[in-house]
Formats: C-alpha cells, structure tokens, sequence
C-alpha cells in the first residue's frame, strides 16, 4: 500500500514535470504586428547583494535601451528581468526561468562572469542565444556557439593600459595587490601579471585581500614602503576607491593603475581628490564624440539625472546589437539570431563602431584613461 | 618594515573590532542568547550617522550621537519583537538565534531599499584632513579621535557595569534573572536597557568604521560579522574584558600577518591564532566557569 502510493506519487512528479518542461516543438513565437518583430528577451542582473553597484547601472542602460528601440519601430523588446543576487546559484534559477518559462529568444548578463560560467552552459545546451555585457573573464564565450558578449576581456584592455602607462611613467618597479576570492579580480590579475612581464616590469610585492574588506592598511604599509614606481590593483569599484584613497592617506603620490572594476563614476565621486592620477583602461570612451555616444549620455542624464558608466553604455549598446541581430534575421527566434549576431559589422552604438571577433567576443580598440580634475580624460 | 605605522594600523582597527564585539558580548553576558543582527545594528548605525551628517548637515559628533541613540533604539525594537515574545520558551537560544538573524535580513533589506548598493562617503570636510608624522607613521587625525572614542565609551561602559545601581542591577540579572526578580529588579527593564546599550554601543562602531574608510554601504556589517564574533568567544562569551583585549589581539594579528607572512594568509593565521588561544583556554582568555543555571 504505501510502497503503491509512493510510485503514483512518483509518476504523478514525473508527469508533473513532463508537463512543465517545452517540448521541442513549441518554440517561442516570433513576428509580431505588420513592420515591428516582437521579441521577448530576458536579461539576468545582480540587483542585490556584492555587484549590485554593476547590476544596478545595466538596469538602467538595459531599460534604456529598450525604449529607444521600441520608439524606432522595427523591432518591439519585451525586456524580462531577473535578479542573481551575485550568486551563481541564484543565476541558474534564473536562466533556467527565462528559458522554460518565459520562452525568451535571447538573454543579456549575467552581470559576473563567476556566474556566467555556471549558467551559460545551460543556454548552450537550450540553444538560447547569450549577449553578456560585462563578462571580462578568460573563456566564457569559448563555452559555445550560442554565447557572445559585447565587453571587451580583460586580456584586450589590460596588456594596453600596461604598456601606455609604462611608457608614460618609464615605470621599472610596482606593487601588485588584487582581490584572491573573486573570479573577476583574480583573472584581472593574471593578466596584469603577464603584461607586467612582458614590458619588463618587475613587481617588487603582491598582496591580496578579500570580498567585503575595508581596512587595507597593512598591506599598504607594506607595499608603500617598498617604494615602487606605482600600485596596480585588480579590485571591484567599492574595494578599489578603498585602496585608493587609503593609499593616499599613507602617503603614497605615484600613478594608481586599475582594472576594469574601477571603471565607474562612483570612484571618482567617492574617491574624491584620492583618485587622482588614477589609470584605468576602458571598453567605452565616455567623452567619444560619436552621436550615438552623445545621444546616449544626454538620454541616460535626463532619464536618471546622473551620468552613465561603462556597464550602463555596454547593457545599452547590447540591447541595441541584439535589436539589429533580430532585424537582420527578420524574425525573432532563437538560433536565427544566434546566426544573424554573427554577421554584425562596424554598428554604431555608444561603445563605438561595434563587431564581433570570430570567437564572438567584442572587437573595437579600448580607450586608457587617467583622471584628472576630477574626470576621465584620455591619457596622453 | 614600517613597524610603528603596522603597530597603530593594528590598533586601529583592533579598536573598532573591541567596540563591535563589547556591544555583542554584552548581551550574551546578561541575557545569554546571541544576537546575530548586531551586525545590521552596526550598519543601520553607520546610515544614522551618515543621514545625519549629509542630510541633516549636523557636525560630526552630533553625527555619532545620532548613532548611539537611533542605535539604541533599534536595540530596544530588537529586544521586544525578535526576543522578548521568546523569553519563556524551552529553546529560547535558538528561536532567538533565527529570530535576530530575520530582524537582521529585514534591516539589510530596508538599507538596500532606501539607499541602494552603492558607496556613499561623507562630504569632503567632514573631518579636518589632518595627517601626523608620529614616530614615522603616518596617523589621520581622525583615525586618533576614533581610537580615543573607543577606548572612552569601553572605559564608561565598564564604570557602568561595575560601579552604578543600574550595573548591579544588570550584573544581578546576568546571575540569575529569577532571584533578581525576586529581589525587586524590573528583569523586562534591564534587559531592555541591555539592548539599548548594546546596540548603541554597535551602532556607534558602524558610523566610526564608515567615517574611519570613508565608506558606507549596505553590506559593511559583513566584514566584521565573523570577526566579531569570533572575538568574543575568544575573550570569552560575556565578558567584556574579553572582547575589548579580543578585538585587540584580532587587529594586531591582521595586520602583523600581512606584514610578517602574506595577505593571502591573513584570515588563516588571524583565526588560527583564535583557535589556538580556544584550545589553551577553552573558556575563552577572560571566560568564567557558567554559573547561571536557569
């Protein structure tokens, strides 16, 4: 009886589940009215917990971006959005629903390349197109055909900001210090090291600290009295302005070189004049003249009354690119824009003239910056 | 090695630990359960500063002011909804371990929804921006101030417990709640006063921290969370002699660790240290034999 109950009970999940999961043949619809492609796309953000400063800033660019689109007309977004909590965990929750449940033709994000690891595979497998806007790690769009990204990796902007800022600062000696728990920062610094190799650059000292600190003073001390030529710190923006402005607390006056995680206005704001002589290479060249990128910082300005960073102008381009990829393919379904993403050549968007590599990376110079008067400004 | 710079950055923040991990231990000690949102105390403490200061324009010590006493506030809050409805109950440590953790993830909550993920910093000129050379180290004005804050509310604190009709009172209840009850003491009321205390105490800690870096977001109570924790079973649970000389050992050994081995060793040998101390002394380096059996 109860061995009886416990198999219908069994069945009855089995069919449960069955009945849940698409079949192969019910693929989203596509084509909406006469003219517009409707498309629903979901996008996968950290709104809460360790990069939700990140998440917060795509949001913003992502719903942006959706509106400009749908205002021209040809193609109409329905834009879905799902928080990670910064979790992977929560990341695989989240595709797992976009996918299965809301039947999108295409997901944005996720926000961290950690998560991105865990969940593309699974959109891989689903055939479901990915357009990550800020993965910068090594190796996510080599997970397969079905992922692409629209930020530059940390392997294209760091060897650059490296060899301009050494030539610049004839630097001979710096001090490394990096985040060790974080995939992003970790990566960050594993080419930061081989840039530093290659130009000749030793490093007299590496100090790590983890997610959530405050307080690096110690290792500071230790680096500052070593005298390097400069500090380069592999650190996200809330630790990093940290390490900036503590550094100039124990006197420390040399260039600051930093990667992508610096790239956002808050540290400059909350650096104040720590930030000063701060290096940083970027995917976006904020002050571009460009119409598209001039159109894009008076928008943003007036639709959240601050100005965008590099993560808001890389969730809206990719908006934009998935937009053209569904006109191109004509209709909005999910490996025919797998396949029409590829042929995406020189679009102008904010971040510049945009394609992708043939490893579906993104493809357009980066831009070293240093800030000076309290702003990004090209470094010369 | 710069050793009278690492020596005062250990202070430092081995002060702000103490203050942290005084607040939490007072309330093991007198009610014996743990509250585990003394850490969203500590940021909801560093938010009353920060409004204070930036919203409200007040100076910088009516800043810390707001802090101890909306702190305390919420301390009492804590003390009625997340523990006092749990007091009578057989497995009182435990509801009330998840029920502070509840009240805990509701502060971070309401933080995360009013102000966001970002960084805030307050405004430059807050604190005059002083550095002094001291026996080559190089010491902010402010970080002086913080650690003689500090040590003055630890040295009130510790005047209160021991020398004042509300301490004796208090240090009757941490004995046996029922003969204090028994003896006239309002068991409800200091118990309340306790979470005032305790919570202000954290609080306070949270808005020197922001103030020390010059950075406030939701999530600054999640780097001393474990710290603190980790400090008063160290010292030895309810004593606060034990978290302040706790909080010490903690910030000195951080930092020497970083400047003798690695950072990459920090947390290890921190708390390798701590495990070692547990070990010799299980009771913690101040912990006394439990006398309250009720």
């Amino acid at each position: 009886m109860r061995h009886g109950s416990r198999l219908a009970f069994a069945a009855a999940v089995m069919l449960a589940v069955a009945a849940c999961s698409p079949s192969a043949a019910s693929s989203p619809p596509g084509g909406g009215a006469a003219g517009s492609i409707s498309a629903k796309i979901g996008a996968v953000l950290s709104l809460t917990k360790g990069a939700a400063v990140y998440g917060t800033s795509q949001k913003n660019g992502l719903e942006l971006a959706v509106k400009d689109v749908n205002a021209k007309g040809k193609v109409s977004i329905q834009l879905v959005i799902e928080d990670d909590a910064s979790d992977p965990q929560q990341g695989i929750t989240a595709f797992n629903k976009l996918i299965n449940q809301d039947n999108v033709v295409a997901i944005i994000g996720p926000t961290l390349s950690n998560t991105a690891a865990s969940t593309d595979p699974i959109a891989q497998q689903a055939g479901v197109p990915v357009l990550g806007v800020s993965n910068t790690a090594a190796g996510i769009t080599a997970i397969g055909n079905f992922i692409y990204r629209d930020s530059l990796t940390e392997g294209q902007v760091i060897p650059q900001t490296i060899k301009q800022a050494a030539a610049k600062y004839s630097l001979k000696n710096v001090a490394v210090i990096y985040g060790q728990d974080d995939a992003f920062t970790k990566n960050g610094f594993d080419v930061f090291s081989k840039a530093l190799a290659a130009n000749n650059i030793s490093v007299v000292d590496t100090e790590t600290f983890s997610k959530g600190d405050k307080n690096f003073s110690a290792q500071l001390t230790k680096i500052i009295g070593l005298k390097p030529d400069a500090i380069v710190a592999s650190a996200l923006a809330n630790e990093g302005t940290a390490i900036v402005s503590q550094a100039r607390q124990l006197g420390f006056t040399g260039p600051i070189i930093g990667g992508n995680g610096f790239n956002s206005p808050a540290v400059i704001k909350n650096g104040g004049p720590a930030a000063e002589g701060l290096v940083v290479g970027a995917a976006w060249n904020s002050a571009s003249a460009s119409p598209e990128n001039q159109a894009f910082l008076t928008a943003y300005q007036a639709a959240y009354g601050a100005p965008p960073d590099q993560f808001a102008a890389q969730a809206y381009s990719g908006v934009e690119i998935l937009a053209a990829a569904i006109e191109a393919a004509g209709k909005a379904e999910r490996d025919p824009i797998r396949v029409a993403l590829a042929t995406i050549k020189n679009l102008p968007v904010p971040l510049g003239s945009f394609s992708f590599t043939a490893d579906r990376d993104a493809d357009h110079p980066p831009v070293i910056q240093i800030v000076k008067n309290g702003k990004f400004q090209v470094l010369q | 090695m710069n050793i009278p710079q690492q020596l005062f950055n250990g202070l430092f923040v081995g002060s702000i630990y103490a203050l942290f991990a005084l607040g939490y231990t007072l309330v093991f000690g007198v009610l014996d359960v743990l509250n585990l949102a003394h850490a969203a105390v500590f940021t909801l403490g560093a938010f009353f500063g920060l409004v204070a200061v930036t919203t409200l324009g007040l100076p910088v010590w009516a800043g810390v002011l707001v802090a101890f006493v909306g702190g305390g506030c919420v301390g009492i809050l804590l003390d009625r909804v997340a523990f006092a409805p749990l007091r009578r109950r057989p497995d009182t440590h435990f509801a009330g371990l998840i029920s502070s953790l509840a009240m805990a993830s509701l502060f971070i909550a309401f933080v995360q929804e009013v102000f966001g993920p970002q960084d805030y910093v307050f405004p430059p000129g807050t604190f005059p921006d002083v550095a002094l050379e001291i026996a080559g180290a190089r010491i902010q004005l402010i970080q002086l101030v913080i650690v003689a804050v500090s040590v003055g509310l630890m040295g009130w604190l510790s005047w209160l417990v021991q020398r004042t009709r509300f301490g004796r009172s208090l240090r009757a209840v941490a004995e046996n709640p029922r003969a204090a009850a028994l003896l006239g003491i309002d068991v409800e009321r200091v118990n309340a006063q306790t979470f005032f205390l305790s919570s202000a105490l954290g609080a306070v800690a949270g808005v020197l921290l922001g103030l020390a870096f010059n950075s406030v977001a939701f999530d600054l109570g999640a780097s001393i969370e474990l710290k603190g924790l980790a400090v008063i079973v160290v010292g030895g649970m309810g004593s606060l002699v034990g978290a302040m000389v706790g909080g010490l050992i903690l910030g000195l050994t951080e930092v020497f660790a970083v400047a003798g081995i690695g950072s990459t060793w920090r947390d290890a040998i921190a708390f390798g240290l701590l495990f070692i101390i547990l070990i010799v002394r299980p009771r913690g380096l101040f912990g006394r034999p439990r006398l309250r059996r009720d």
